[in-house]
């Protein structure tokens, strides 16, 4: 299995091509399907903070959702049941790191699957994914 | 949500009544795409002809395009407005966060019409709009500080844009930029001030939106396209390695790099400010407009001792550029990169124009030699390369504390021809020019560009490229007609909206590519044709504005220092305005 990874954050430079890939695996264009988060670390002058799933052996998101909508992925993180998911966001507060993003439009939760899609788009190899056992 | 539909959206937002709505204007997105074609025709429909610019019924209209946010580098947004530095139409174009954020929220333009009754800024969350109280931040002495207080104060961090003016805006100076995303600006023309008439301190877009394209597998099949010449064309290089500060030696080499107020083509301490030094000594980061993967943005670290305090220091990061470094280095004299960084920084935490501010201290500098103003005047003494005087002047044209400083905030073409030296005074049409000499078509494109702007035409490439191939220049009337085809060109790029410095990627046929996964099918004749209208409308409002390229004042002093091209002729240039008179009065014939 493999999972997403930042490799340094210090070469980012904010172009959010990460976050327009992953929206456009599902031919939306926009943030609104995406699963990675690129924002300032406080203004462009301090560099960027990027959000990606770390894909947790034990994740919090998958322990607290009361409708096991959310199911642990061999090698860790989680696959999303789309049909069993309420919208009820409590996996989104259990993510320290706000890696569980959020579809405002449907009301429901964006999980990574670590396809790998935006890494592709990383004009400066910032993303990679990472072999798993 | 289909993309047009939604690109279609047009929101208006009034600060007299402090509401808001949203029209569907497919009308004009369907004939103009968007960005300048479309922005152009809600100027006509907003801005009655003997609009004051700094009055309640001048607007400020943002829009952007069917390309914006769906490919790489259509990452510009295109605003327009009349200009209070010159009183005309005027566009400006600046990146950052803010085309991907207007896009997001569901727009493809932005109308803010009105004056409000107290400083307010205003949040664009998708589809609402808060006004919010603005007499805290009103008055604050940095941007920097402005921007930091509006991260945290309003949601949406990485899909926002924070738009602010400086005291600059407020205060009404003719040449306040818009400051957004720290680094980006809507530089020229006085947008700022517009902003600072209707105590519109900040604008805030928030855009968590996505729409669908009609044709999926085309439309990834073009970006893959796209996105391997965005990362790996040479077009593009020049911009993601130093950067445009690249320009600084290239230019001193040929003799056409403005120094000391264009009083002569070369700097003897070029070397010490160009984008090969400042990469090498204080290049620090270097950062993207969101949607586009070049990273032109180059940021330096200065690092500064408090001299009173001993093993304290300020780190402060100061993005440079060609023109920064043409308006507040070569021109003034300043060969120290340390000096250049702090007078670029009070520009930027004011919130000036760079280029606008630069030529007005140039022409200071020298109307203070020529004893047309004292330090009566001046509140202190300025000399070439005195970057600290300059500090203290910039200030003053923002506090205005004397009738001296209150004319400096005008801009140089009206504070010249109070005291003196408008043989110095560079401007054309009241714009202060950008930061090449390179011969006679870059004189004629500041003087006919519809914005007055180095980019309207790029015409300073085209004296290069005539000097590098020992080619003679064009006649007068052959000069006009490769300015008007390449600037009506840039148009459509405008209208799309892609930023200019990808003009090398978007050609004819990428662009016809891009648009086909929408639906939509244009031919390149179609688009030529669409760019030469947006052109003439844009000429036809300015005419009817007053405008006239044959009373364009020329100043001495351009035709006086050498080109690379020798010294221009006055008459090539006078011939070539009279070629262009010619035509924009038969476009207006054929159009009524």
């Amino acid at each position: 299995m493999k999972r997403l990874v930042v490799v340094d954050v210090n070469k980012c430079v904010g172009c959010q091509l990460c976050m327009l890939a992953c929206s456009r695996r599902f031919g939306v264009v926009g943030h609104s399907k995406s699963a990675v988060w690129v924002r300032s670390a406080g203004g462009f002058e301090r560099g960027f903070t990027i959000v990606v799933c770390r894909a947790c052996r034990d994740p919090p998101c998958a322990r607290v959702c009361p409708t096991n909508a959310l199911r642990v992925r061999d090698g860790g993180g989680v696959i999303l049941d789309m049909s069993k998911c309420i919208g009820c966001g409590l996996c989104r507060d259990a993510c320290d790191i706000g890696a569980v993003m959020w579809d405002y439009e449907v009301g429901k939760p964006v999980i990574c699957v670590h396809c790998g899609f935006c890494v592709n788009y990383c004009p400066h190899n910032v993303l990679a994914l990472e072999e798993v056992s | 949500m289909d993309w047009f539909k939604s690109l279609s959206n047009v929101l208006y937002i009034d600060l007299t009544r402090k509401t808001y709505w949203v029209e569907s204007r497919e009308d004009l997105f369907s004939k103009w795409l968007g960005g300048i074609g479309v922005a152009t025709q809600l100027y006509k429909e907003e801005v009655p002809r003997n609009t004051d610019p700094l009055g309640p019924e001048n607007v400020i209209i943002f829009a952007v395009g069917p390309l914006t946010g769906l490919y790489p580098l259509a990452s510009k947004t295109v605003a327009v407005f009349k200009s209070p530095l010159n009183g005309y139409f005027a566009e400006s174009h600046a990146g950052g966060r803010s085309a991907l954020a207007i896009r997001f929220a569901g727009y493809g333009a932005i109308v803010i019409r009105g004056v409000s009754d107290r400083p307010i800024y205003v949040v664009i969350e998708d589809d609402k709009v808060r006004f919010r109280d603005g007499a805290t931040l009103w008055g604050m002495r940095s941007t920097e500080t402005v921007g930091r207080i509006l991260r945290e104060v309003t949601s949406g961090p990485g899909h926002r844009t924070i738009m602010r003016i400086g005291r600059a805006g407020e205060r009404l100076v003719r040449y306040a930029s818009v400051v957004t995303e720290t680094y980006r600006h809507f530089g020229r023309l006085g947008l700022g001030a517009v902003m600072g008439s209707k105590k519109l301190k900040a604008v805030v877009i928030v855009g968590r939106r996505g729409f669908k394209v009609p044709d999926i597998p085309t439309y990834r099949s073009v970006y893959d396209e796209v996105y391997g010449l965005a990362v790996k064309s040479p077009a593009m290089k020049k911009y993601h390695d130093l950067g445009t500060a690249v320009n600084v030696l290239a230019l001193n080499s040929i003799k056409a790099l403005p120094t000391r107020n264009f009083s002569s083509g070369t700097f003897e301490l070029a070397e010490e400010v160009s984008g090969e030094k400042l990469a090498e000594t204080v290049l620090a980061r270097r950062v993207a407009c969101a949607g586009c993967p070049t990273a032109c943005v180059h940021i330096a670290a200065l690092r500064e001792p408090y001299p009173e305090e001993p093993y304290f220091y300020k780190i402060k990061f100061i993005s440079y550029d060609h023109e920064p470094l043409y308006a507040l280095a070569t021109n003034l004299g300043i060969g120290s990169r340390e000096g250049f960084l702090k007078l670029l920084d009070v520009v930027e935490e004011e919130g000036l124009d760079a280029i606008s501010t630069g030529v007005v201290l140039a022409w200071a500098t020298e109307a203070y030699v020529n004893g047309l103003i004292s330090e009566k005047e001046l509140l202190t003494k300025v000399s070439w390369g005195d970057y600290e005087s300059y500090i203290k002047v910039v200030r003053n044209i923002v506090i205005q504390p004397n009738d001296f400083y209150k004319t400096l905030a005008l801009g140089v073409e009206e504070a010249a021809k109070r005291y003196g030296g408008l043989d110095y005074a560079l401007a054309f049409n009241k714009v202060e020019p950008a930061g090449y000499h390179t011969g006679p078509l870059f004189t004629i494109s500041l003087i006919v560009g519809s914005r007055h702007s180095h980019l309207d035409s790029g015409a300073y490439s085209v004296d290069q490229e005539l000097l590098a191939s020992k080619k003679p220049l064009p006649t007068p009337q052959e000069a006009i007609e490769r300015i008007i085809e390449e600037e009506s060109w840039r148009q459509v790029l405008a209208s799309l909206v892609v930023c200019f410095f990808a003009r090398g990627i978007y050609k004819y046929e990428i662009v016809g590519k891009c648009l086909k996964p929408l639906g939509k099918s244009v031919s390149v004749e179609e688009l030529k044709r669409l760019g030469r209208d947006i052109w003439v409308e844009k000429q036809l409002i300015k005419y009817s504005e007053g405008f006239n390229v044959l009373n364009v004042r020329i100043p001495k002093r351009i035709l006086e220092t050498p080109t690379p091209h020798g010294v221009i002729d006055e008459n090539y240039i006078r011939e070539a305005l009279k070629y262009f008179d010619l035509i924009v009065n038969l476009s207006r014939k054929l159009k009524t």
